[in-house]
């Protein structure tokens, strides 16, 4: 009898947990799936109903989002942009926070130990205190508005986001020492050691290194502002922003299509690397 | 500085490097440091101390930019007012990462399903895309309000009255729970077993449980996630800018708009730096006693 009731119990507990998981994840991606919906509607449906579907599909938005802006710049030549300086950024990190993890993780050198406490009070150092400081530097330089995005890319070269160092620390902890030992004793030295054997014991911490760099890029939206002056160099955020300051309240199935579309290869990049997001974003926390 | 020093006659430099090697793969980490983060550190408090304009350069040094901070009505309030939305933001966010993480960790199907659902508003959610998004849901006819009407209910003017706009723009943050979920997840994962078996037998009711074994054993986590999202939410930028441009009657006016308005509107960059320094300290101060507090409440079990 007692038994009984405790399986019943179980039920229904297991049962919560399902109503709990799907009403959580419906309010989730539903705001989601329903912007989707949004862009095949005609202006006047999206906010009258709930649904995301439509009985009468119309292109209308996705033509509209096409359009030029100003006559200078469009969606796509904006996206384009964008990824003028994500990949190169993202290259440039991927080398750069390498060589630093492998310094700080394989030797001991004078001031190490300062250093790397430096390294790490950089994360906690809000980038907001470092904006109108880093605006003038880069405007002495004359960076300000450059064709190739130099205030966005080249701090990169320098290891200028610290969290990936720590990321690729944290993961060399995992990688036994006796394999550099072993490729010392074979002839290698220190850079061939890196290159030849470290790196690809560290690939899976590259990846999610990469993909992480690649969305913060894309999503940054403070850097094109204070950097991107242009129209024509308008990366995708600030294309998005201005189309939905340009017609506020009329035509709400361009500016949602707009925004869709500037987040489809992001989309794209997370469902094909999911796993890697998850895995790298619990091998960068704290370990102890 | 002996710049020329070459392999062949081993200089000063070249026996340093020799000897530390290490510190040459860490060389362009610290280049980077010293010229972008270091000197705009230290130059920046010292803009800080003068009434420097981007176009019209200094004429004096004085106290002046953080006696107007303190007498500021706007400025007290906007400081206010991201006090609040810290706290409306840090705590919502991490409660519910928790309790979600704890549910995927009994054995749950399609845990990876769940999961990844929960984990695409992080991702995506600090693009421009997603607050406006935000903004089409939060509405006066927006998705939500069509939805309370269905129940019948009165539609609420979520982004126009002051007493709800916070609110809103707190709530984008928290259902980015996920990546603060992935990482409870983690550590719920790393809590083991034979500990709530032997609870069980011991008579500890669930909730007992959860405060005498899973909290205690999770705390490093929860730190490691209470530190770096107070950081985040004390910088909330785009959320408020992009969505209610700080309105209405500057009930989002977050500290970090006001610095933006104030350097790259006004050009006002001293004044700027000085809100920026104000900022600083008080995320420093927290921090502080956030890891000084960690020895009362912090379980790392390699300690003892």
């Amino acid at each position: 009898m007692q038994i009984k009731s405790y399986k019943k119990a179980q039920q229904v507990a297991s049962f919560l947990k399902y109503v709990i998981l799907i009403a959580v994840g419906f309010v989730m991606v539903y705001p989601l799936i329903w912007m989707i919906g949004a862009t095949f509607k005609t202006n006047n449906e999206i906010f009258s109903s709930i649904s995301p579907f439509t009985t009468k599909p119309t292109f209308d938005g996705y033509k509209a989002a096409m359009n030029d802006y100003g006559g200078k710049i469009n969606l796509l030549s904006a996206m384009l942009n964008t990824y003028k300086y994500v990949l190169p950024k993202v290259f440039f990190t991927l080398i750069s926070a390498t060589l630093t993890a492998y310094g700080f993780g394989r030797f001991n050198f004078k001031g190490r130990n300062i250093l790397f406490a430096v390294l790490m009070a950089t994360l906690f150092l809000p980038q907001v205190v470092m904006n109108v400081p880093q605006f003038i530097l880069y405007n002495k330089f004359g960076w300000v508005d450059s064709p190739v995005y130099l205030p966005l890319i080249l701090p990169s070269l320098f290891a200028f986001d610290t969290y990936f160092v720590f990321m690729l620390v944290q993961f060399l902890r995992g990688i036994p020492r006796e394999l550099d030992e072993a490729a010392t004793i074979d002839g290698c030295n220190a850079l061939q050691t890196l290159v030849l054997v470290i790196c690809p014991m560290l690939k899976p911490a590259l990846v999610s290194c990469a993909l992480f760099q690649f969305m913060w890029s894309s999503n940054d939206f403070m850097g094109p502002l204070l950097y991107v002056t242009t129209p024509e160099r308008y990366p995708a955020t600030i294309f998005v922003k201005l189309s939905m300051d340009a017609d506020t309240g009329f035509e709400w199935n361009r500016v949602l299509a707009v925004s869709l579309i500037s987040i489809i290869p992001s989309l794209v990049v997370f469902f094909c690397a999911q796993k890697n997001f998850v895995d790298g974003i619990s091998a960068g926390s704290v370990k102890g | 500085m002996n710049n020329v020093s070459n392999r062949r006659s081993p200089g000063k430099l070249y026996m340093f490097f020799r000897h530390n090697l290490g510190f040459l793969f860490i060389l362009v980490w610290l280049i980077g440091f010293l010229v972008f983060r270091l000197y705009p550190f230290i130059s920046s408090l010292i803009y800080s101390f003068s009434d420097f304009h981007l176009f019209n350069g200094t004429t004096e040094y004085g106290l002046m930019n953080y006696k107007e901070i303190f007498e500021d009505d706007k400025i007290m309030k906007s400081l206010s007012v991201t006090f609040k939305y810290t706290f409306i933001t840090v705590p919502l966010k991490l409660a519910f990462a928790l309790f979600i993480a704890m549910i995927l960790n009994y054995k749950v199907k399609g845990v990876n399903l769940f999961r990844t659902a929960y984990y695409i508003p992080s991702i995506l959610g600090g693009s421009v895309a997603i607050a406006v998004l935000w903004k089409a849901l939060f509405r006066d006819d927006g998705l939500i309000n069509s939805m309370l009407r269905i129940f019948g209910l009165e539609g609420i003017n979520w982004l126009s009255d002051p007493k709800y706009a916070l609110f809103i723009i707190s709530l984008l943050r928290v259902w980015q729970f996920g990546s603060a979920m992935v990482l409870f997840l983690a550590a719920l994962k790393g809590v083991p077993a034979d500990l709530y078996e032997a609870a069980t037998i011991d008579g500890a009711s669930k909730p007992r449980q959860f405060f005498s074994i899973t909290l205690p054993l999770i705390t490093p986590v929860v730190f490691y996630n209470l530190v770096t999202q107070l950081c985040q939410a004390f910088q909330e930028f785009n959320g408020p800018y992009i969505i209610t441009q700080g309105g209405p009657r500057n009930a989002t006016t977050l500290f970090s708009l006001l610095i933006y308005k104030r350097a790259f509107q006004m050009n006002e960059m001293g004044m700027a730096s000085a809100m920026a320094w104000v900022l600083f300290t008080i995320v420093t101060i927290l921090s502080i006693i956030a890891f000084i507090s960690q020895k009362y409440w912090v379980y790392y079990g390699d300690e003892k």
